[in-house]
C-alpha cells in the first residue's frame, strides 16, 4: 500500500484560472449591485439611458454575482476538489478543463451583453436568450464529463461526501436549465425567442427552476465546498457522516418541491400552493442538520476560530447558511408571506444567502486556494484577512437589517387602513418612506466591496509570492501567554 | 444501499437524477390535465400586433423586476388594484410577467386608469408627473421608432407555441398594427381590426401622430392590460377551483 502513496499530478492550471475570473467577476457583480442599489435610492443614476436603467443592469448583477462569481469558483473549487479526494487528475486532461474555462467565460459574456442591449427571456436568474442558453448546455454537459469522469477512474474506494452534493448540482442545474428554457426563436438570425409554456404554467416552471437555481446552484454546490474546506482548514474529520448521507437525500429529494412558495396567493392552484409551502418547512430540518455537521466539524479545534481568520470565513458562512434557511421556511408560511412577498423583506432574505453564505464561503475557499495553487507557504497578511471580515460582516448586517425593516413597512403600509376603512397610504407614500433603507442598504454594498478589493489585494500579494511583515494574530497578549 | 451509491459514480447519478424529477413531475404535470388549472372565462383573445410589440418592449425594458402583473386575494389589493388575477388572465402569455417584486404598483389592471397623455409624460418623465417616483425615464422610447416589421413572423412563432391566431391575423398583422396606431383605416380596415381582436384601444398612444414609435406600442400595451375579462358579468363559479 504505501509505496503507492506517490502524489498524482493534478492539473490545477485550470484551476486557477477559474479562481483568478471568480475574483474578477466578483468585484463586477458586486460594484453593478452598488449601482443598482443607489439608483433605487436615487433615480438621477439611472441616466434616463436605455443601457443603464435599473431594469437592464439589475440581471447584470444577479447573473454577475451568481453565475459568474458563483458558477467559476464552485467549478474552479470542484475540479480542485474532486481531483483531491479521487487521487487521479481530471478525466479529459487539461484541454478539456480548459475549454470548460473558455465556454463558461464566453457564456458570462454572451450573456450580460445580451442584457444591456435589452436581450432577455425576462425569466428571473434564467435571462440568457436562447442561443446562450444552447450555449451553456453544450459547456456544462462538458463540465458534467470532466467531472463524473474523474469520479468514475478515481483511485479511492468511496466517493467522497463533497462530490455526492457537487454531482447533484452538476445534474440537477443541467435537468432545470433545459427545463425552464425551451423556447422557439423566432428567426434563426435574431436574438428574439417566444418560451413554450405560458402563464401560470410558466410561472409553476420558472420558480421551479429559480427556486432549485437556489437549492442546487448556491446550496447543494456551496454544501460541496463546506464539505472540503471546513474540514481541511481545521483539520478535523467531518462530524457525522451519517448525518452528511441524511443530509444529502434530504436536500436532493425535499427542495425541488419549493418552487411554489414564489407563487402563493397568485393564480396558482392551491394544492401547488399548499405543496410548495409543506415541503419548505420540511427543509428547515435537513439544512440545519446540514448546518450542524459544518460547524460542529469544528469540535475539538474552537480555538482555531480566534487564530484564523480563513476558518472564521468557512463558519460564519454556515452560521449564516442555518440563519437563511430558518428565514425561508418562515418566508413560506402563507401568512407571513402574504406580508412579505412583492417587498424587500425577499431582497434582504436573498442576500442574507447569498452575501453571508455563498460569499463568504467562497472568500474562505479563495483564501485557502490560492496559496495551495501558487506553492505558498502562507497568504501575504492574515490580518488584512481579518479586516475583510470585518467589512464583510458590517457590510452583511447594514444590508439585512435595512431590508428586514423596509419590507416590513412597505408591508404593513399596504395593508394599513384608517379610522374610516380607506387605505391609509398611496403607494407612492410607501415609495418614499423607503429612501432612508435603501441609502443605508447601499451603504452596506460598499463595505461589502471594499473587503472584497481587500482580498484580492491581498490574493494579488500572495500569488506573487510575497508576505506581509506583521505581527501574528494571536489571541489577547495576556491571555495568550498564560494559556502557554 | 448508499454504500453502492457511494461507489459507483453512474448509480449515484441515476439515483439523483430520480430524487430530484419527482417533485417537479408532481407539481407540473397536473398543471396540464386538471381542467380547472386556467378558468373557463370570456373575454381573453391574443394580444394584438402592437400589444405584443409593446409587450415585448415591457420585457426588454426588465419592467417586470420593479412591477407585478398579479393581484393576490386580498381586501387591500382589490381596492388598490381590482379583481384579483385569475390564471385565465395570463394564458396567452409567453412568458408570464406575473413578477415577484414591487418596487413600483401593480399593473395587472392598469389599462384604462390612465390617459394615454398622462402615460406619455410619465415614461419620458417619471417625476414630471409623481415627483416622488424613483422610476428611471424612458424618453428614448419615444424617439425610436417602432421596429416590428417581421410582427407576421412574430405571431407564427406564438402560435407554434400555442397563442391560437388564426391565419388571417397574421397575413393581416401589419396592417392590424398600422390601424391600431393610427386609429385609421388606411391600409388597414379598423372595422375587421376590432373583430378580429375585441376592446383593443384604438389611436395615437404618444401624441405623435407622424411616427409610430416603441412609446406608442409600450402604451397601447399598458391600455390593455387587465381590460378583457368582464367581471360585472362574472359568474362566481366560473372561476372557482
Amino acid at each position: 500500500m504505501n509505496q503507492a502513496i506517490a502524489m498524482p499530478t493534478y492539473d490545477d492550471e485550470v484551476v486557477k484560472k477559474f479562481v483568478i475570473a471568480a475574483s474578477f467577476w466578483g468585484i463586477v457583480g458586486f460594484l453593478v449591485g452598488i449601482t443598482i442599489a443607489f439608483q433605487l435610492a436615487y433615480p438621477i443614476l439611472n441616466l434616463d439611458l436605455e443601457w443603464t436603467s435599473f431594469g437592464r443592469l439589475r440581471p447584470v448583477h444577479t447573473s454577475a454575482v451568481i453565475f459568474a462569481f458563483g458558477g467559476n469558483i464552485l467549478i474552479g473549487s470542484s475540479l480542485y476538489i474532486v481531483q483531491r479526494t479521487c487521487r487521479v487528475p481530471l478525466f479529459g486532461g487539461p484541454k478539456l478543463a480548459n475549454m470548460v474555462f473558455w465556454g463558461y467565460q464566453i457564456f458570462i459574456v454572451l450573456a450580460a451583453s445580451g442584457y444591456v442591449l435589452g436581450v432577455t427571456q425576462s425569466k428571473e436568474y434564467a435571462e440568457p436568450e436562447w442561443y446562450t442558453d444552447i450555449w451553456l448546455t453544450v459547456i456544462w454537459v462538458m463540465y458534467l464529463v470532466v467531472f463524473a469522469g474523474t469520479l468514475i477512474k478515481r483511485k479511492e474506494s468511496h466517493i467522497y461526501v463533497a462530490n455526492w452534493f457537487f454531482l447533484a448540482f452538476i445534474i440537477t442545474v443541467a435537468l432545470l436549465h433545459i427545463g425552464n428554457n425551451v423556447a422557439l426563436p423566432v428567426s434563426w438570425f435574431g436574438a428574439k425567442s417566444y418560451i413554450a409554456w405560458a402563464g401560470v404554467r410558466d410561472a409553476m416552471t420558472q420558480w421551479w427552476y429559480g427556486h432549485n437555481a437556489v437549492g442546487f446552484f448556491l446550496t447543494a454546490g456551496f454544501l460541496g465546498m463546506m464539505y472540503y474546506f471546513i474540514p481541511k482548514q481545521a483539520q478535523r474529520p467531518v462530524y457525522s457522516y451519517r448525518l452528511s448521507v441524511i443530509h444529502f437525500w434530504a436536500i436532493t429529494f425535499l427542495y425541488i418541491w419549493a418552487g411554489p412558495h414564489h407563487l402563493h396567493y397568485t393564480a396558482l392552484p392551491d394544492w401547488a400552493q399548499t405543496l410548495g409551502m409543506t415541503f419548505s418547512i420540511m427543509l428547515w430540518m435537513p439544512s440545519w442538520g446540514g448546518m450542524i455537521n459544518g460547524i460542529m466539524t469544528l469540535s475539538g479545534a474552537w480555538d482555531k476560530l480566534r487564530t484564523d481568520p480563513v476558518l472564521r470565513f468557512l463558519v460564519t458562512s454556515v452560521g449564516f447558511y442555518g440563519m437563511s434557511t430558518f428565514e425561508g421556511p418562515l418566508m413560506a408560511i402563507k401568512v407571513v408571506n402574504s406580508l412579505s412577498h412583492y417587498t424587500d423583506w425577499t431582497i434582504g432574505h436573498v442576500h442574507s444567502g447569498a452575501l453571508g453564505w455563498n460569499a463568504l464561503v467562497s472568500f474562505g475557499a479563495l483564501y485557502y486556494l490560492v496559496p495551495k495553487l501558487w506553492n505558498r507557504e502562507r497568504l501575504y497578511s492574515l490580518r488584512l484577512v481579518n479586516l475583510h471580515f470585518w467589512f464583510a460582516t458590517m457590510g452583511i448586517v447594514l444590508y439585512i437589517t435595512a431590508m428586514w425593516i423596509s419590507g416590513i413597512m412597505q408591508g404593513l403600509m399596504w395593508r394599513t387602513y384608517d379610522s374610516l376603512g380607506f387605505l391609509q397610504y398611496s403607494f407612492i407614500e410607501s415609495v418614499e418612506a423607503m429612501h432612508p433603507y435603501y441609502v443605508i442598504r447601499a451603504v452596506g454594498g460598499v463595505l461589502f466591496l471594499v473587503g472584497a478589493i481587500i482580498m484580492v489585494y491581498n490574493l494579488w500579494m500572495t500569488a506573487k509570492g510575497r508576505t506581509r511583515d506583521e505581527a501574528p494574530i494571536a489571541l489577547a497578549p495576556s491571555a495568550s501567554s498564560a494559556g502557554n | 444501499m448508499q454504500s453502492l451509491l457511494e461507489r459507483n459514480a453512474i448509480l449515484l447519478s441515476i439515483a439523483i437524477l430520480i430524487t430530484v424529477s419527482i417533485g417537479g413531475l408532481v407539481q407540473i404535470v397536473p398543471l396540464y390535465t386538471i381542467e380547472n388549472t386556467i378558468e373557463k372565462v370570456d373575454g381573453m383573445r391574443p394580444y394584438t400586433p402592437l400589444e405584443q410589440a409593446g409587450r415585448n418592449i415591457y420585457i426588454r425594458e426588465g419592467c417586470y423586476l420593479c412591477h407585478s402583473q398579479m393581484i393576490r386575494p386580498f381586501r387591500d389589493e382589490a381596492e388598490r388594484y381590482g379583481h384579483y388575477s385569475l390564471a385565465a388572465e395570463s394564458m396567452y402569455d409567453h412568458p408570464f410577467q406575473w413578477g415577484s417584486k414591487r418596487t413600483g404598483p401593480d399593473l395587472a389592471r392598469v389599462g384604462g386608469k390612465y390617459s394615454n397623455e398622462w402615460h406619455t409624460e410619465h415614461m419620458i418623465n417619471p417625476r414630471a408627473v409623481v415627483p416622488e417616483s424613483i422610476m428611471p425615464g424612458y424618453s428614448f422610447m419615444a424617439e425610436t421608432l417602432l421596429g416590428f416589421d417581421d410582427a407576421a413572423e412574430h405571431l407564427k412563432t406564438l402560435r407554434a407555441v400555442g397563442v391560437p391566431y388564426s391565419d388571417e391575423q397574421i397575413a393581416r398583422a401589419i396592417d392590424d398594427l398600422n390601424a391600431q396606431a393610427t386609429g385609421e383605416d388606411g391600409d388597414g380596415d379598423i372595422e375587421g381590426f376590432q373583430s378580429r381582436y375585441a376592446k383593443a384601444p384604438l389611436g395615437d398612444f404618444d401624441g405623435d401622430p407622424t411616427r409610430l414609435t416603441e412609446m406608442d406600442a409600450l402604451i397601447a400595451y399598458l391600455q390593455m392590460l387587465g381590460t378583457l375579462v368582464d367581471f360585472s358579468s362574472l359568474d362566481a363559479k366560473a372561476i372557482e377551483r
